[in-house]
């Protein structure tokens, strides 16, 4: 019974990193229907970002860092990698938004390439463990051990949902958004500066990646240029799984993907847990392929 | 003027590749003969994203496909090269099926994920299965033999592979000429009006699939008795990048334009040397840059059309379009 509960928290922390991931495809999917190849890459980028803001402070790894240290440190990252999300839509994407798709795609990929290599020029090519380690304290419930640490990310992850929840409800960007995936013409003809929305989703979606990819390079204590590839792609099926396009679906999908790969390789075994991802998504893709939750959109997909 | 010329400057181009070995030292040979491998692959990836504008980012799986068969029915199996081709023919067909049925219905973006997905799923069996040997792979690969002559040597291998570069191009030519080929590129163009005009979608789509597949197996059967060892490395996302680059570089589409496009992603890494590290990057901005200055490629296909005025393609498309409907049964 301990052995499942315990299955269960580490797939909710992972999970959470999917969420927030799948989210930024979701968002830019939503908006301009682009897959962003690139999107597993700015978490990357935010973890390396991360990484060494967080060396600079803590000077050798030591752990006497005050909580607000680090705060800042994470919402430094994030407004960051916010401007290079914005700086590729930009670059990349926009002269592109009305050619055929497939130059699109492959725009994408250049662009993820691009970002690999920058990450493995600056930072190098070998594995970076991070300043920073988790305390390990926690609790102990039906033979389970929990951290605090665990439950701490997965509060900050949800918090994060629940900011983005509301910005996109109660806002006037975050109506602008709506309104431009229902219509992008009509949004510039009702005096919407489309582009600048389109900006803005870029940058909420680095953003949240950034924050990602930082609490999993705290959580897992190693960082690597290539780490955004296997992981983007997960997310995207995490995407795929709650509805793409669809924000809530995101979340829940991004969760329920963690959690099913954590039983996954339990059972098993971990060198086939990236097959199980990939033949969900395969699977909801030729059976189910409006996710869990997106039952509105059918003719575009 | 290469136009006009164009049947001569062929033949003297095939006739450079006949000699070149002889002027070339064991480095260049080697180089020239990766060329040749990335001619194949290119020209098979042509088939499914060039004609068929499908995205295809899992093709290094058929290259693994051919490679695996070939490698595991000469070493566990001591069956010779050539009788294991027609086995790795099939397996390609069949694999390019599995990978395509479920994708039909798919537009270009998941469809490129799923891809992916299968590029990946065959890495990681390759990489956990015990016939394949695992992480290390298949090493003591045979040597093939034609009528008791060992093809063994650098030159050996270069004319060995530069015969299936010069059958796969000349594959791929006739098949983009042919009614399968107008077919394939109206579906690029427009797929539901191909559906229209009575083109049978489905099966043209797996079609293109599965050729792309075979040439890619081949060109992976050739690669395992050259290497004599392969491993799950060679099968990465990294290499089918690499083939889509050579593909996009030259022109989607256009058989000289790959050639050009196979032949500059491998030998500019050779020219820049010590440039390592930034050899991805470049590429990665080049595959931005072409498609946002230049999303025809370096040698667009327009010119390869038999036709006199290289402006009419749209005219080429419609003869396509007229002709379809009353044919399409045979299809």
């Amino acid at each position: 019974m301990g052995i499942f509960l315990q299955i269960l928290i580490d797939g909710l922390v992972i999970g959470a990193f999917y969420s927030l991931i799948a989210l930024g495809y979701t968002m830019v999917y939503g908006i301009i229907k682009l897959l962003n190849f690139a999107h597993g890459d700015l978490y990357m980028i935010g973890a390396f970002i991360g990484f060494t803001l967080l060396s600079f402070i803590t000077g050798d790894g030591g752990l006497n860092t005050s909580v607000l240290g680090i705060g800042m440190i994470f919402v430094i990252t994030m407004i960051l990698v916010g401007f290079v999300g914005m700086g590729v839509e930009r670059i990349a994407y926009r002269p592109l938004l009305l050619a055929p798709r497939l130059s699109i795609l492959i725009t994408a990929l250049g662009v993820s390439l691009s970002l690999q290599y920058t990450s493995m020029n600056v930072w190098g090519a070998s594995y970076k463990v991070y300043p920073i380690s988790l305390p390990k304290n926690g609790f102990e419930i039906i033979g389970a051990h929990i951290s605090y640490s665990q439950i701490g990310m997965i509060l900050l992850s949800a918090l994060l949902m629940l900011g983005l929840r509301l910005f996109i409800d109660k806002t006037i960007y975050g109506k602008a958004m709506r309104a431009i995936a229902l219509d992008q013409t009509a949004c510039s003809l009702m005096g919407i500066n489309v582009y600048r929305i389109i900006s803005l989703t870029f940058f909420i979606g680095a953003f949240l990646a950034a924050g990602a990819g930082i609490m999993s390079g705290i959580y897992y204590g190693t960082v690597n240029f290539m780490m955004g590839f296997i992981i983007g792609l997960k997310a995207f099926t995490a995407a795929v799984l709650g509805g793409i396009g669809n924000i809530t679906g995101a979340m829940l999908g991004g969760f329920v993907l963690g959690i099913l790969e954590a039983y996954g390789t339990f059972y098993l075994g971990g060198s086939w847990k990236d097959v199980l991802a990939f033949g969900i998504l395969i699977l909801f893709l030729v059976f189910k392929p409006t996710g869990i939750l997106g039952a509105k959109e059918m003719e575009r997909m | 003027m290469i136009r006009k010329y164009k049947k001569q400057s062929l033949l003297l181009l095939t006739l450079i590749m006949f000699i070149l070995p002889f002027f070339l030292n064991i480095y260049w040979l080697d180089v020239f003969t990766f060329v040749l491998f990335y001619v194949v692959l290119a020209q098979g990836l042509n088939i499914v994203v060039g004609y068929t504008g499908l995205l295809d980012l899992g093709y290094a799986a058929f290259f693994a496909v051919g490679a695996y068969t070939t490698a595991i029915l000469m070493t566990t199996f001591q069956w010779s090269f050539w009788s294991t081709l027609p086995v790795a023919f099939l397996l390609a067909i069949i694999s390019g099926i599995i990978i395509g049925t479920p994708t039909l219905r798919l537009r270009s973006d998941y469809l490129a994920i799923v891809t992916l997905g299968f590029g990946e799923i065959v890495r990681i069996v390759v990489t956990n299965l015990n016939i394949t040997g695992s992480a290390s792979g298949i090493y003591g690969i045979p040597r093939p033999s034609i009528g008791g002559y060992v093809i063994s040597t650098q030159k050996d291998f270069y004319y060995l592979i530069l015969i299936f570069a010069i059958l796969s191009v000349l594959i791929v030519y006739r098949l983009g000429h042919s009614r399968i080929g107008r077919a394939w590129i109206y579906i690029r163009e427009d797929e539901d009006a191909a559906e229209a005009m009575g083109i049978n979608r489905i099966r043209l789509k797996l079609l293109s699939y599965a050729s792309g597949a075979v040439i890619g197996s081949f060109a992976g059967s050739v690669f395992a008795v050259k290497m004599t060892a392969i491993a799950p490395l060679s099968f990465s996302f990294l290499q089918s990048v690499m083939i889509l680059l050579a593909v996009v570089l030259g022109g989607l589409g256009s058989i000289s334009g790959v050639v050009v496009g196979a032949a500059l992603v491998i030998i500019l890494p050779e020219l820049l040397r010590g440039a390592d590290d930034w050899r991805y990057l470049i590429f990665g901005v080049a595959l931005v840059a072409m498609m946002v200055f230049r999303p025809q490629g370096i040698w667009p296909p327009q010119y390869e059309t038999e036709d006199e005025d290289p402006n009419d393609e749209t005219e080429d498309l419609d003869g396509s379009n007229t002709k379809a409907p009353e044919e399409s049964p045979s299809l």
